[in-house]
């Protein structure tokens, strides 16, 4: 059985094919990535993961499961937490309570109870907390706790949705862009986490990234797409250095 | 100004932040339960009805300023509350009784329209919902062996364990009692994962749902909530002016209800308060201005809902924080005078969002 599978997905919307036909498996405790110039269909594919949308044709599994046609909010109950390119906070809450919304699928309190604020409710609520400290700890956010996320400046925002993220206690972490928009040292600070969430957390993580000295960093598999379709897999040496890959960044040589 | 020292997780759960809030607060009830004694029974009326509204407020905070999703047909459920409650009372049943089954029928109601409705989102669920008002408002007229039709229903004094509420100053105590009740509930909810569901749907329904957020699950939580509190509010209504009829139900109160919470400020409970006490108060003043105001302007017809609109559009442009925006921000200038800076509650900037995840 393997543990994240994609299997002949594609999907259109209208006339445009924005993935065709891409098959991949992630093993687990592995950090895969998936390039591809602009509009290659790499955030489609999260948010067929995602069950954002379904797909024309092609099924995905994760742990043996089908998750295809599951109702969407199952798969963080699953297990698999993801990011977004332009960064989805809830801005007007605090980066505590973004947090502890991660936490949601940890829920065991019951309506009544929490409108009695039983004090199973507090007890609960100080396990979420921990577990959120625990995070924030990791991410070095202490000084963001009570910050209200809307005046929150771009690199922050980027790590506390990673932070949202990773309080889902995910097995398989999706991650849209965690570089784009952050200057070289924060890019920095994003490679070790994410190569501590891989080592420390255990986490499988897979990542659409464009940074290629992130991705050939981090990586242990990467992925390249080209308008919708399947171009090479293999390490990151190797997808690089494929020349179909090169023809598809700076066209072909005349 | 005070810091606020944090040295344990219960900090941020409990009720009070600390003892110096805590004695606001115990002042705040200490006044309130002094009222009577000082207020004539005529302005106790008016702080019955602010009482109502205040819990009207509260349910329709829950829906629009918490979890994001509009209304225009609430008046329906302020309906069904009243008519349940005067249908109830008049099977004898007590009062504690046939308040909570007024809740229950008018939550049941929000269940059933929240279910489609809540499929649809911003002006659709708008429209959704103003078209069940109407529908509501027809079938109250029309169902006359129930509901007396036009000719309305009467209510009777409440008998409350054997008290019968036959003033303004009872009918205050108790009004206030099951508005600190609500509240309580109200608090406890928010401080909770389902309040923070809330948050989350209405912030971003796409990433609520990447959270695990079931949304169809807690939008329908909210809007059944919201209509029983409303429900319970009705009963209340029905009692104060001893007299229901389908026009007291009809679409302008529903927009007064929903731009309660806008003028009071969204995404507050303090804000579902001050709304109810503006909405009960402005007709009061616009009387008042009446007389002051030269005759061309003062006896114009028409001029309450204009003032009443044009104190919204003033909100929605310059304090679309509503009146506890403007009260955090003087609250905050004394509390750092003389460090207030202009600039300080600038909205900011927001990042670019966009609906296609791109
Ligand atoms: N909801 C949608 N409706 C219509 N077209 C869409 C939709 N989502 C994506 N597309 C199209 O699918 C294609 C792939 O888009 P996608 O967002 O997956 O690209 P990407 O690889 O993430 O690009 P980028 O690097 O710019 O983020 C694009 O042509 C895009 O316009
Ligand atoms: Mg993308």
């Amino acid at each position: 059985m393997s543990f994240f599978k994609a299997e002949n997905l594609s999907i259109q919307f209208g006339g445009v094919k924005a993935v065709t036909n891409v098959s991949f498996e992630v093993q687990q405790g592995e950090v895969f990535t998936i390039i591809g110039p602009n509009g290659a269909g790499k955030t489609t594919i999260f948010n067929l993961i995602s069950l954002i949308y379904p797909p024309t044709s092609g099924r995905i599994t994760f742990e043996g499961r089908e998750i295809t046609g599951m109702t969407p909010h199952r798969v963080a109950n699953l297990g698999i937490a993801r990011t977004f390119q332009n960064i989805e906070l809830f801005e007007h809450a605090s980066v505590l309570q973004n947090l502890l919304i991660g936490r949601h699928n940890h829920t065991a309190t019951r309506l009544w109870q929490e409108l009695l604020f039983m004090p199973s409710v507090r007890r609960a609520e100080i396990e979420h907390r921990e577990a959120v400290e625990k995070v924030i700890d990791f991410l070095d956010l202490q000084h963001h706790r009570d910050s209200m996320v809307a005046g929150l400046p771009y690199g922050v925002r980027k790590v506390v949705e990673l932070g949202r993220a990773l309080c889902i206690g995910p097995k398989l972490l999706l991650l849209d862009e965690p570089s784009s928009g952050l200057n070289p040292e924060e890019t920095d600070d994003m490679a070790f986490w994410i190569e501590d969430i891989k080592k420390d957390l255990g986490v499988t993580v897979l990542m659409v990234e464009h940074d290629m000295s992130l991705v050939s960093r981090v990586s242990d598999r990467v992925l390249a797409l080209a308008q919708g379709e399947m171009l090479s897999i293999g390490t990151s040496r190797e997808v690089q250095s494929d020349p179909k890959v090169i023809e598809a960044y700076l066209g072909k040589p005349e | 100004m005070r810091f606020l020292f944090k040295t344990d997780y219960d900090q941020d759960i409990r009720l009070f932040k600390d003892g110096v809030q805590m004695f606001w607060y115990a002042l705040l009830g200490i006044v309130l339960l002094a009222l009577p004694a000082v207020l004539p029974e005529y302005l106790m009326g008016q702080m019955v009805f602010i009482l109502i509204y205040a819990i009207i407020g509260l349910g329709l905070m829950l829906l629009i300023g918490f979890t994001g999703q509009i209304s225009l047909g609430h008046a329906a459920f302020l309906a069904v509350g009243a008519y349940t409650e005067a249908i109830m009372q008049a099977k004898g049943m007590p009062f504690v009784v046939s308040i909570v089954l007024s809740a229950v029928f008018a939550g049941a109601a929000g269940l059933i329209v929240g279910l489609p409705a809540l499929r649809l989102k911003g002006i659709y669920l708008a429209i959704a919902t103003m078209a069940f008002g109407f529908i509501a408002e027809e079938v109250i007229t029309r169902w006359e062996h129930v509901t007396g039709g036009n000719s309305g229903k009467q209510l009777k004094q409440i008998d409350f364990f054997g008290i019968i509420i036959d003033n303004d100053t009872k009918f205050y105590y108790l009004a206030l009692g099951l508005v600190v009740i609500i509240l309580l509930g109200m608090i406890n909810l928010m401080r909770s994962p389902t309040g923070r569901a809330f948050v989350a749907i209405r912030d971003s329904e796409i990433s609520a749902q990447s959270m695990g957020i079931h949304l169809a699950k807690y939008k329908t939580i909210a809007f059944t909530f919201s209509a029983a509190l409303t429900g319970v509010a009705g009963a209340l209504y029905g009692h104060k002016l001893q007299f229901i009829s389908p026009e007291q139900f009809n679409l302008l109160v529903s927009i007064e209800m929903t731009t309660l919470v806008f003028i009071g400020g969204l995404g507050s409970f303090h804000g579902a308060i001050f709304g109810a006490a503006f909405i009960i108060a402005l007709p009061q003043l616009i009387v008042f201005a009446k007389d002051v105001l030269p005759p061309a302007i003062g006896q114009q017809t028409g001029l309450q809902p204009t003032v009443f609109g044009l104190i919204l559009i003033g909100f929605l442009i310059f304090e679309p924080l509503g009146i506890y925006g403007r009260w955090v921000k003087i609250r905050t200038y004394f509390s750092l005078f003389p460090f207030y800076r202009r600039g300080m509650f600038k909205r900011q900037k927001s990042y670019m969002k966009s609906d296609r995840l791109k």
